[in-house]
């Protein structure tokens, strides 16, 4: 145990990959990559690549799913075959069906759904290589994707994890940290209205423990959120910020 | 004139706060005028509203926009109008009120794959729309060259009170015929004026949200400025 410890964090606290405890993995993101998409984003989030395409409003098939009240949104997360060092069945896993589940839950109280009655909105994630971290790098995507598309959407949704390792709190957590570390917990966030619309923990904190794993993640939610905000604006607006 | 503050916005941005109306994509919180979508927020005396960049187009009751048929029903056309929305156009409306399904042959009025000039008759979120083509200038297009370009951004190429889509009008002779919905068809006689016309709606459709875009497609298509001294910056 020790072992592993000294190996993910030296006595300074600089980490594994040479990050300080607060520093989140480079983030870069570009908007509408697939044309025959409604909408698009490609995000990579340190070793992490990841395509979100947004399809819809559209027909519903199959039509029982329809609801008349209001749109529905669908989601899904899949792992290529080769996003892993041994090669992932293509199947939808248990793991993968529950970060479909998550990430739409995730993204619904952003998006608008009462105007599209009868409706769906399909978003699609592939994860070309997966580094520690996919699902929130994936709702970053997905979400800007959402944008792109023009579907009405309160606030953008901004993701990052936080965690334990070596006894310490820590910002974006990566694979190494997670396979080894003593905590991950994955929080969404609606920056502007300051909602949190994920929130996950896998390990165990201490009550002080938690409360600074949550500002830390928030911390790092609003820079992932400025970082999602200047890829549209640069797409749009040729980055001309009024 | 009344004061209008733009800016660029994406969804979640606050536009205002205080005691305004929301518009077009805009929702309140609270006394906080946010936008939904990506777009260029205009703040006037007592509203807010946002004019989008991206998004498909939304049915509306009185849009005239151009359908495609994708199929037939006994006692209606099916329609594509590039919307998540299927519009349904009576037999009634072509045949008259004596149609009778057993009589008249839907197929040769209007068959599968061809453009027509609709109007949206009504539209509500319990209905998919009604579409009609009991007016002028509606109906069968026969001719010309189909263009697709963003519904967000069919505005634009409109102009203030026409100006932009008079101009184009004007300086290749083209007929062009605008959807709300993103289509648009232009016929020409003379194959020059249709290659102009056809660069000029892309052009906008590229540029849409630049400023003095009507001095930029006036350049484009050669127009010398004076006649057309409409407001340029909108």
């Amino acid at each position: 145990m020790v072992k592993t410890m000294t190996q993910l964090m030296t006595e300074d606290g600089i980490r594994c990959d040479g990050r300080r405890l607060d520093e989140l993995r480079n983030i870069s993101i570009k908007v509408g990559v697939l044309k025959n998409a409604d909408g698009s984003a490609y995000i990579e989030f340190g070793k992490n690549k990841i395509l979100a395409g947004v399809f819809g409003p559209r027909d519903v098939h199959p039509k029982h799913m329809a609801n008349p009240d209001s749109g529905i949104l669908r989601c899904r997360y899949h792992m290529s075959p080769f996003s892993v060092t041994e090669r992932k069945n293509p199947a939808p896993s248990r793991r993968e069906i529950e970060i479909s589940k998550v990430i739409k839950e995730a993204l619904q109280p952003s998006v608008i759904l009462k105007d599209y009655p009868r409706t769906v909105i399909d978003v699609f994630i592939e994860v070309l290589q997966a580094d520690g971290g996919s699902r929130c790098a994936a709702l970053d995507a997905a979400s800007v994707a959402l944008a792109d598309a023009g579907i009405p959407m309160r606030d953008l949704v901004s993701a990052c994890a936080a965690g334990k390792v070596a006894d310490r709190i820590v910002l974006d957590v990566n694979n190494e940290e997670d396979q080894e570390g003593q905590a991950d917990m994955p929080v969404a966030l609606m920056p502007n209205l300051g909602k949190v619309t994920l929130l996950q923990l896998d390990g165990m904190l201490k009550p002080e423990e938690f409360k600074t794993c949550m500002q830390t993640a928030l911390v790092g939610c609003k820079r992932v959120y400025e970082i999602q905000r200047k890829a549209l604006m640069e797409k749009y607006f040729q980055n001309g910020e009024q | 004139m009344m004061d209008i503050k733009r800016r660029y916005v994406i969804p979640g941005d606050v536009i205002a706060t205080g005691p305004l109306r929301p518009e077009q994509n805009v929702y309140q919180d609270g006394d906080k005028m946010i936008s939904t979508c990506v777009g260029i927020s205009e703040i006037f005396e007592n509203s807010v509203k946002v004019i989008p960049l991206t998004g498909g187009y939304m049915p509306k009751a009185n849009d005239l926009v151009i359908g495609k048929v994708i199929g037939t029903s006994p006692l209606s056309w099916e329609f594509d109008i590039n919307s998540c929305f299927v519009g349904f156009l009576p037999a009634q409306d072509v045949f008259g009120r004596d149609y009778s399904p057993t009589k008249d042959e839907l197929r040769q009025r209007l068959d599968i794959g061809d453009l027509v000039a609709v109007r949206i008759a009504n539209f509500d979120r319990s209905r998919d729309p009604l579409l009609t083509v009991q007016d002028r200038d509606l109906g069968k297009i026969d001719s010309g060259e189909l263009i697709e370009i963003s519904p967000s951004k069919v505005p634009r190429l409109i102009g203030k009170r026409g100006s932009m889509i008079q101009t184009i009008e004007m300086a290749t002779k083209a007929i062009i015929t605008i959807g709300q919905n993103g289509w648009i068809v232009i016929s020409c006689e003379d194959s020059e004026g249709l290659l102009k016309a056809v660069e000029a709606v892309k052009m906008i459709d590229a540029l849409a949200h630049t400023p003095n875009l009507t001095e930029r497609v006036k350049s484009m298509l050669g127009v010398v400025d004076g006649e057309n001294n409409d407001t340029i910056n909108d």
